[in-house]
């Protein structure tokens, strides 16, 4: 299945914006921060489908996972 | 030049005559009764407090156990090579006087946690939150949550931003910070002159909003700013 995935702010370093990726049926957003390389600390938000999701959620083909750095600055 | 004053509210007429038309005479006169506490007075604080005592807002408290330093003056609105090494919530204090004498104000030298944040919080219409740490963060929205006070939250990283409002009985730490986490992305990318400029001036908007309970508060939601690309977005939450 095919699930796209969309990275923000310092995510994106080395990175593209959108990245379309083939996934095994019964991927979780925690197996695509795996295949990308990202550290489960460095992703605050996690969407799916625009909606708060959970790292070992089942995604289903054509889903939109978005992630987001943590932020904290003042 | 003397500003006129009326004699009936004891307001500066002139001071406040640009904010008449897009606020009600009886919102501006409001402005007078509430009492804000700004939680750091630092990159996002310093722009706060301005804005804050700019509009008339008729208490401020300003909260921070820091002094300048040196690597403060590329951001943080009240530093000043002259005053290096000053207290910063002391430093805001002097510079609302200058601003507003019409307002009146709190210097609150001392870090916020759990054991302090109570009395310290208490009595304010809104607090907003211009920290630059998680757990001080969490502090913070767990006594605006027991002290039923909306808080304004901003936090900024680099070339981007987040800001949202939490209301009551509603939690955004949990939802955006992860467990271990401390510091985020501004522990690599530093911040700007901009950055804080922006998230606060949203935080503003945000804080009116809330204390004349106009529409369109970012309740339940965040603001995600990226001034690199120029995406502005917000989510639910």
């Amino acid at each position: 299945m095919v699930v796209t995935v969309r990275l923000f702010a310092t995510l994106r370093e080395g990175r593209d914006k959108v990245i379309q990726l083939e996934l095994d049926s019964g991927s979780t957003p925690g197996d695509v921060i795996d295949q990308l390389g990202i550290s489960q600390k460095d992703v605050a938000i996690l969407l799916v489908n625009g909606r708060d999701g959970q790292m070992d959620q089942v995604l289903s083909s054509q889903d939109t996972v978005s992630l987001f750095p943590p932020v904290g600055g003042g | 030049m003397q500003v006129k004053t009326t004699k009936e509210n004891g307001m500066n007429d002139e001071r406040y005559i640009r904010n008449e038309r897009m606020l009600s005479p009886e919102e501006n006169r409001q402005l007078r009764s509430f009492r804000v506490a700004v939680v750091g007075c630092g990159g996002l604080g310093g722009y706060l407090i301005e804005m804050l005592a700019r509009l008339g807002i008729g208490h401020l408290t300003v909260i921070d156990a820091d002094v300048f330093e040196a690597s403060n003056l590329n951001r943080q609105l009240f530093s000043l090579p002259g005053n290096l090494g000053e207290p910063k919530a002391h430093e805001a204090g002097r510079r609302v006087k200058l601003i507003n004498p019409d307002i009146s104000c709190t210097v609150v030298q001392q870090r916020l946690n759990t054991e302090n944040a109570g009395d310290i919080l208490a009595g304010h219409d809104v607090i907003c939150d211009a920290l630059d740490n998680v757990s001080s963060r969490r502090a913070v929205e767990a006594s605006a949550s027991r002290l039923g006070i909306p808080m304004v939250f901003a936090a900024i990283a680099g070339w981007y931003a987040q800001v949202g409002t939490v209301m009551p009985g509603q939690q955004l730490m949990n939802k955006i910070y992860p467990e271990e986490v401390e510091k985020g992305a501004e522990k690599h990318l530093g911040n700007p002159s901009f950055t804080p400029a922006l998230a606060a001036s949203l935080q503003v908007a945000e804080t009116l909003k809330v204390l004349l309970g106009k529409e369109g508060v970012l309740r339940n939601k965040l603001l995600m700013i990226n001034t690199l690309d120029h995406e502005y977005q917000v989510i639910d939450i």
